[in-house]
């Protein structure tokens, strides 16, 4: 039975078999949620594969924004299930709850990663079955690899084993006669029959519980793989949300308050009206969209409508936003992240030290600006759009036009970069409301860059006041309060539409949950309500934590006298042995002996984020007073490497993107408003000033943990104590550019 | 009254003013897409497309005064240089979201035509302009390198 040339719906509407496809599910997910594929679109061996007559479709349901994380989630169903690489097709599937994300939910427990006995890794997985009632079909948290480690090779396992059952029967023999290479069931006497031609038959089958590959088995994961992506964008035909083409399409663009958070009072477009290619203007509740036959035409007429704003609802200037975190320090905590031995009572002669540590807002400014492309026709949605939650994404957009979610659908798009930002549903319901005010016209809107970097969902500005001790060379207490605006409470309102409160542990990741053996060590936080918008942003609670609480270490191993590489391994060694080996890895990466020659400076940092230990060394260089970064050399233990050049990329991707951040990133207000708007004034790390990047990866054999995000914590550390080493001064805000000249 | 474009070798009429940036002829109204827009400033070189053979950031030039045939990311017949760049990027794997690439791979077509074989410094100089928010500057690097290398040899 050939599939042959038929059309593919031809052959699959003739086909009964494949109804029965889904119960192959069943040890995919342990409760299956129903399979989300049609059968029409090919036989559905699972959630995660379809076979039709071209072979084999992976699904993978997850937001691909340069991670890389379709290939890595195809390599575990291919390893599986005996595919050639250059065969595999891959594509990103509908919303559904069979996508949930378990793993972001584990990280919602108070257990730290690292020290997770096995009992409550059990405990954590029940509870992350839990986020399949959530819906979280979510990419963050650097949690897919993790999510998927059992998910997708079991998938790719059962559909192996279906296929092999299939074809026992139509040869009449055992199925444990059979293997498979290289998309085909191989029979004994060397008879080669491909999966396309198997599909139908398996998807009747209902195999055991297959057995999943062990490590020497393995052909692909520890490999590294070409990225399947990498020829599209090598060739400008890699289609982003931002180049959806549909027939009659028309171009928008918003003009949104600029104070955040408030209303639109009124709005003057005569003027625009008349303007070249406009079409429409739409007032909005927060401000206008103009729809035109061209994108530039657009922004030209956004620029022309007269508007008058509402004032911001938060404290209109940046030093009354200081000023509020700083009374959050005089309410109850909201959170204790840990609290190990007591605080308050110190040995005799232990020395006391105190600092304050801040960091501003951040933007995302992901490469390809905020866009999406909608069609309301007959009472149904379609949104294209780049989305990293797009069950929250269609539900919200359903919502604000006021259609079920059933009548919408999206097609999720591959993203020019997004950070946590393309988490935010503003985005896809102003294209539900652009569109269905133009009934029957695909409208695609894409914002400006200035309207991207205005209203984005900042990564909080933070205080953090810390208390250490010291004694006999070694750290005896850290106390450390840290005040902020919780991103946790605001998106999760916001994807919900429900307030939410309760403690916010992610806000003192980075900080609370760190490897170290330090008898007495406490870390609370602090919340203010105001309500600038803010958001997850690459790493989260990380990305100031790793910053105030690793430069404190290194205040406190100066004033113990210690080495402060030293310092943090002897902390290290006693709490986490795979961390104390990623530190020692990166000490003997740099060849690390704590002394540097006149005018070199080197720094150390350390963070745990997202279960993956991540140590730095960074040195940077007097060039006639202008400093440059030199060298960087990372270490890193993400319990398993998938792929060794993926993750390369995304250690010293993530620390370039911290750097960024460190050396010149800040948002600030006036008058309500983002002082910044394009990158003339947030810029990043550019081709003359990035340094030379060395990555080694450590496997000790621990449970796999992401990367996307890990690498990016320890970077602003790093550079601030290295610029301690070269010069003697301790900065304790960011961006460095306000104390140093960089190159 | 239309404009005459000629793009990839291709003739077309727009009929758009004559102060639309090349940028938004391009990806609107030809429907070439693979040049991308990132600033509209000239601040980030995601845009940048040949004008008569010259890296130019397409954001910055009125269609009206496009004085040349245009060569973008999307040309299936792609100049020697361009083509072993392309190849050199796959080969490193350089892109991680891949949106900034297109730019980067027609700056460094530029370079590659009047510096054969490039200094770290002539790259750190031609090049940065073109920002990559994934930070995949290491690679970007090293490709340019081998494709001249590889440019050299045929
Ligand atoms: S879009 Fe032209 S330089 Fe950024
Ligand atoms: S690869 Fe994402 S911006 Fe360069």
């Amino acid at each position: 039975m050939g599939i042959g040339k038929t059309t593919r719906r031809a052959f699959l509407i003739g086909s009964a078999a494949i109804v029965g496809g889904i119960a192959i599910g069943g040890y995919v997910v342990s409760r299956p949620a129903p399979n989300p594929l049609h059968p029409e679109e090919g036989a559905t061996l699972n959630p995660f594969v379809l076979i039709d007559q071209r072979g084999v479709t992976i699904i993978t349901p997850r937001a691909e924004m340069g991670q890389g994380v379709h290939s890595m989630l195809a390599m575990l169903v291919a390893e599986e299930m005996d595919l050639d690489w250059q065969d595999i097709r891959i594509e990103h599937g509908p919303p559904a709850k069979a996508y949930y994300n378990s793993a972001l939910l584990k990280n919602a427990l108070p257990i730290h990663a690292y020290a997770a006995s096995d009992l409550q890794n059990t405990i954590r997985d029940v509870v992350g079955h839990a986020g399949k009632l959530l819906n979280l079909q979510v990419t963050g948290g650097s949690t897919s690899t993790v999510d998927a480690w059992d998910r997708f090779r079991m998938a790719g396992a059962t559909a192996r084993e279906a296929l092999k059952e299939a074809a026992a029967k139509q040869l009449g023999v055992s199925a444990s006669d059979l293997k498979t290479e290289n998309g085909a069931v191989i029979a004994p006497d060397a008879t080669r029959l491909p999966y396309t031609d198997l599909a139908v038959a398996a998807a009747e089958v209902s195999p055991a519980k297959p057995a999943l590959r062990t490590p020497d088995q393995w052909r692909y994961i520890g490999k590294s793989v070409p990225r399947l992506d990498q020829p599209a964008k090598a060739n400008g035909s890699a289609r982003f949300g931002i180049d959806t083409k549909l027939d009659g399409m028309r171009f928008a663009t918003v003009r949104i308050n600029p104070r955040l958070g408030g209303k639109m009072t009124s709005y003057d477009d005569s003027a625009a009206a008349k303007m070249a290619g406009v079409e429409k203007i739409i007032p909005l509740e927060d401000g206008i969209a103009v729809v035109a036959s061209n994108t530039w035409l657009a922004f030209q007429a956004a620029d022309a409508v007269q508007i008058t704003w509402e004032d911001a609802t938060f404290p209109p200037q940046q030093d009354q936003i200081w000023q509020g975190l700083e009374a959050a320090f005089d309410t109850d905590a909201n959170a204790t992240g840990r609290e190990d031995g007591d605080v308050d009572s110190l040995p005799a002669g232990a020395t006391v030290l105190e600092a304050e540590y801040r960091a501003p807002f951040l933007a995302h400014a992901a490469m390809e600006p905020m866009n999406a492309t909608a069609i309301y026709k007959d009472g149904t949605l379609v949104i294209w759009v780049g989305h990293q939650a797009p069950i929250a994404a269609r539900d919200m957009a359903a919502a604000a036009i006021g259609i079920d979610s059933e009548k919408v659908t999206i097609h999720t798009t591959i993203m020019g970069g997004a950070f946590g930002r393309r988490g935010e549903i503003d985005v896809p319901v102003y294209a539900a409301k652009i569109a269905a005010a133009m009934p029957g016209v695909p409208v695609k809107m894409t914002w400006t860059r200035e309207e991207d970097m205005r209203h984005d969902f900042y990564r909080p500005a933070t205080i953090a006041r810390y208390r250490g001790a010291v004694q006999d060379g070694k750290a005896v207490m850290v106390d450390g309060k840290i005040a902020g605006i919780s991103c946790a409470h605001q998106a999760m309102a916001r994807m919900t539409g429900i307030a939410m409160g309760g403690p916010d542990t992610a806000m003192l990741e980075g900080a609370a949950d760190q490897p170290y053996a330090i008898p007495n060590y406490r870390i609370r936080g602090y919340l203010s309500d105001m309500s600038v918008p803010v958001g997850f942003w690459r790493s989260v609670g990380a990305s100031h934590n790793g910053f105030q609480f690793d430069c404190f270490l290194d205040e406190m191993a100066q004033a113990a006298g210690t080495d402060p590489l030293e310092f943090r391994l002897a902390m290290a060694r006693e709490e986490h042995a795979p961390s104390a080996r990623v530190i020692e890895t990166v000490r003997d990466m740099s060849g690390w002996t704590g002394k540097t020659p006149d005018g070199v400076g080197r720094g150390v940092a350390f963070c745990m984020s997202f279960g993956t230990p991540v140590a730095q060394v960074i040195e940077v260089r007097d060039e006639s007073g202008l400093i440059r970064i030199s060298n960087a050399w990372i270490a890193c233990d993400p319990g398993i490497a998938l792929d060794p050049r993926n993750i390369e990329a995304q250690m010293s991707g993530g620390l370039i993107y911290g750097l960024s951040a460190a050396i010149m990133g800040e948002i600030t207000f006036d008058g309500g408003e983002v002082d910044q708007w394009n990158f003339p004034d947030y810029d990043a790390v550019r081709m003359h000033n990035v340094p030379q990047i060395a990555v080694q990866i450590v496997e000790a054999g621990g449970r796999i943990a992401g990367v996307g995000e890990p690498g990016t914590p320890p970077a602003a550390a790093a550079l601030a104590n290295a610029l301690f080493d070269l010069t003697g001064k301790r900065v304790r805000e960011l961006p460095l550019n306000k104390h140093f000249d960089f190159v | 009254m239309t404009t005459t474009l000629i793009v990839n070798g291709t003739r077309h009429e727009i009929d758009l003013p004559p102060d639309v940036p090349l940028l938004w002829v391009l990806r609107d109204e030809i429907g070439l897409t693979g040049t991308k827009f990132g600033c509209g400033v000239a601040a980030c070189g995601a845009c940048t497309v040949h004008i008569d053979g010259v890296a130019q950031r397409s954001c910055q030039v009125a269609l009206g005064d496009v004085n040349g045939p245009v060569t973008t990311i999307d040309t299936s017949r792609p100049e020697p240089a361009l083509a072993a760049l392309q190849a050199a990027w796959v080969d490193h794997q350089v892109a991680q979201c891949g949106y900034c690439q297109s730019g980067q791979i027609m700056q460094a077509a530029d370079l590659l035509a009047t510096t054969p074989y490039p200094t770290d410094a002539q790259i750190d100089e031609a090049m940065q302009g073109n920002l990559c928010r994934c930070g995949t500057y290491p690679r970007i690097r090293a490709a340019i390198h081998d494709a001249a290398t590889k440019l050299g040899e045929a």
